[in-house]
């Protein structure tokens, strides 16, 4: 038969446990120090960018879009500051992503889950949410006793918790409309999303956006780590022993004991601990984790119980950092008595710091090269060639002339391949029978109709290569692009 | 039934559902509050489907919904707002003249754009998607017009057609020499060699050019013109040229002479608006063969 217990009273074994455990609420307290201080400083600088960067203007001359950084969707253009991007261009986030992706190994070989505790949206904004909970409902005694209280209706409490959503939606509802911005130009988008006049897609978006900033920062918190997010997992796979991780130096701080007796055992002589089991690093944790218990999946890595850690050490008169930035290899070194290493410098370093110089440089370097003046061609399929009443054959073209540039172009057309060739723009009268010109304006692109007409004499049955360059004529830049003629 | 809320097992420590099998209990894992909730709202929200939109089947019918909805009457709607939206480009397009439309090039890849699919939709099952035209069907890429090549004359064609039955339309035809009698067979042959010769073909041995050139004389001219240039008042093709409609072998020729030959363009003026007859006159023009 089986027993009669509480479940409440039964303790999962950690090692055997479900995947998924029911959540338990986590009230982190607050903390101040030198992490705490850099996670203030980088949230303000992330959340700076992220709202006012779409109102930074940036002159392109006239007719051309002056928003700094802005992602013109209806005309397919990309504008970050002095870089323009065209459709076409598009490898270049491919290379901007890739340098990301390994930036963040990176970060992980030499600081661990850096990037989780720190700069994360995430935790950035999950961050501000807890400011603004701790401001509106006192810090974590405070929090715990009133969401235990049996009297949730009273109206000093209710008031709290409708100031305290409002704050968290207006918040959100402003990081849905700062989203928007980079579609369009900020201020006149905003003003139309004022006067109600903006397009249907931007408050759709803003809706969607504030409620997922609401939801997860609000409520989803570090369950967006330890559960949606997959990078927990992934760093597993990237760390290696060098990596500096949060770290509780359990060779200075085992035995745990108390203030007093620990005084009294050392003053006999005995092997003690810093460790006074005062729980502050499992106060303050985000994640509500206990990293005494060594390194865990759920830990970000934000250095939070280092600050409250700290604060007790300088309290008690014991030495700093008994929770810090280290690695095991360390603390074993400790251990024996050696002095610990710390290699930021090692081959996974090395090698993702060159990749990232490599495809960083590559990258700088085709953009500084790249030609503002482009040309494809396409050959007619259907049919491939046409033969004309005198015998001489006819090759239909479609040309694309692309100009990046920002002025318009006259674009000289020159053919190359068949023997005597004439060419025909439709829609343009050439000046020179052999030589269309055509103006592009700028940024902008043509798409035209190339007739290439050549006598039969002299010219191959089969297929022949040729080539089409172009020529601004003005300032006799030039692009190519090859194709074949084709006879009957 | 045991009240599972108390019943757990010693082995997991958690709740059972109070079912028993052969000594064997099943662990009470319910699902996740969302997921429930979430199931039961998508219940409820086909419920306001059914009778909010067209849902279930009957003997003849189905059901329309509350507000009349169907998909249907959205499509005509949509194309509705689409020929509202157009409607100013068309009309620009409509107003302009043929020469304009290929002078400006916003009008030129409007009506190339239109043209090219209403070339697809009604014409490309004679001439051809990339309108090379097949044996019979004019090749509309090269530079030979029956009917003449000019953007005007090409829209007059398409407006009108060639033996339409139209009223405008084009008329003439190649008579049928051989069947109605008018020339015998050796005579045929002659003739076709003879129309060889004009473009530069080779010739039948001993064949008597002398006798060609008469008979050419005599039947053809009146049409095909002195030597054979043709007449686009007619639709009598160059036969000096080196694009055969319908062939410029003996056998094909003598076909030709003995069976005449009057294909039919229909006439699009009343199928299709002025506007797009236009926009299809300059995406023809534009393939390359306009002069």
């Amino acid at each position: 038969m089986n027993k009669t217990v509480n479940p409440k009273d039964l303790t999962l074994d950690d090692d055997n446990g479900p995947l998924y455990a029911a959540h338990k609420k986590v009230y982190p307290q607050s903390v101040s120090g030198t992490f705490r201080r850099i996670k203030w400083s980088l949230m303000a600088i992330c959340l700076g960018v992220y709202y006012f960067l779409p109102f930074v203007r940036w002159n392109r001359g006239l007719g051309a879009p002056s928003q700094a950084v802005l992602i013109d969707l209806p005309n397919s253009r990309f504008y970050f500051f002095f870089i323009e991007l065209w459709p076409q261009e598009v490898y270049y986030f491919t290379g901007l992503l890739i340098v990301a992706a390994v930036a963040l190994f990176l970060m992980n070989s030499v600081g661990g889950r850096i990037w989780c505790g720190y700069l994360c949206p995430q935790t950035v904004w999950t961050d501000l949410f807890y400011a603004v909970e701790r401001l509106i409902e006192g810090d974590r005694r405070e929090r715990m006793k009133k969401d235990k209280s049996s009297d949730p209706l009273k109206l000093e409490r209710i008031s709290e918790i409708v100031l305290k959503h409002s704050i968290w939606l207006m918040i959100a509802w402003w990081t849905g409309g700062a989203w928007v911005l980079y579609f369009n130009d900020a201020p006149t988008l905003v003003k139309e999303l004022v006067t109600f006049q903006g397009p249907m897609i931007a408050y759709i978006w803003i809706g969607i956006l504030t409620a997922s900033t609401y939801l997860l920062a609000g409520y989803m918190r570090e369950q967006v780590c330890t559960y949606m997010c997959p990078w927990p997992r992934i760093q597993a796979a990237l760390t290696d022993e060098w990596a500096l991780n949060v770290t509780y130096r359990y060779d200075r701080g085992e035995k745990r004991t108390s203030v007093k007796k620990a005084a009294e055992l050392r003053a006999l002589g005995e092997q003690v601990g810093d460790c006074v089991d005062c729980y502050q690093c499992v106060a303050v944790c985000r994640t509500g984790i206990d990293i005494r218990n060594g390194p865990q999946m759920e830990c970000i890595q934000c250095g939070l119980c280092i600050d409250a850690c700290d604060n007790v050490m300088t309290k008690i008169g014991r030495p700093k950092r008994l929770i810090g930035y280290d690695n095991d290899i360390n603390i074993h070194r400790r251990q024996e008595g050696k002095a610990p290493i710390y290699r930021i410098v090692r081959a996974r370093t090395i090698v993702y710091s060159a990749i990232i110089a490599a495809i960083g440089g590559f990258m700088v370097y085709t953009l500084a090269t790249r030609s503002l003046l482009d040309v494809n061609v396409l050959h007619d399929r259907n049919p491939v060639a046409v033969k004309l009443s005198d015998g001489s054959i006819r090759n239909a073209y479609t040309v694309r002339l692309l100009n990046k540039s920002g002025y318009d172009r006259a674009i000289a057309i020159d053919v190359e391949g068949p023997a005597n060739p004439t060419m025909h723009v439709v829609g343009v009268d050439s000046v020179t029978p052999d030589r269309p010109i055509i103006v592009i304006p700028r940024d902008s692109t043509s798409e035209l109709r190339l007739l290439v007409t050549a006598p039969a004499e002299n010219n191959p049955e089969k297929s022949i290569p040729v080539r089409f360059h172009v020529m601004d004529i003005g300032l006799g830049v030039a692009a190519s692009a090859t194709d074949n003629f084709v006879a009957p | 039934m045991t009240d599972h809320h108390s019943d757990i097992d010693s082995v997991s420590g958690k709740s059972t559902t109070g079912h028993e099998w052969d000594g064997i209990k099943e662990l009470n894992t319910p699902l996740p509050r969302w997921w429930v909730i979430s199931f039961y709202l998508t219940i409820i929200w086909s419920i306001g489907y059914w009778i909010v939109y067209p849902a279930w089947p009957l003997i003849q019918s189905n059901t329309t919904g509350m507000f009349g909805y169907s998909s249907r009457a959205d499509v005509a709607v949509e194309l509705a707002n689409l020929e509202k939206i157009r409607g100013d480009k068309m009309a620009a397009l409509g107003a302009a003249s043929l020469a304009d439309i290929e002078k400006d090039p916003a009008l030129l890849a409007l009506a190339r754009a239109k043209g090219k699919t209403v070339f697809g939709d009604n014409c490309a099952p004679c001439h051809g998607s990339g309108a090379a035209g097949a044996k019979g069907y004019p090749n509309l890429n090269d530079d030979d017009w029956l009917w003449g090549g000019t953007l005007d004359q090409i829209m007059q064609t398409i407006q009108f057609g060639a033996r339409s039955g139209h009223a405008k339309t084009h008329e003439g035809q190649m008579l049928a020499f051989g069947k109605d009698g008018v020339l015998k067979s050796d005579e045929i042959v002659t003739v076709a060699n003879y129309v060889r010769s004009l473009a530069g073909l080779s010739t039948r041995n001993g064949f008597d050019a002398a006798k060609g050139e008469k008979i050419f004389a005599e039947n053809c001219v009146a049409c095909h013109g002195d030597g054979g240039k043709g007449n686009q008042e007619m639709g009598a093709p160059n036969l000096t040229d080196k694009i055969w409609l319908y062939g410029s072998d003996e056998a094909a020729l003598i076909e030709t002479i003995s069976q005449g030959r009057a294909g039919v363009m229909p006439a699009w003026e009343g199928r299709l608006d002025p506007a797009t007859i236009k926009a299809m006159a300059v995406y023809v023009h534009s393939l390359g063969g306009g002069k």
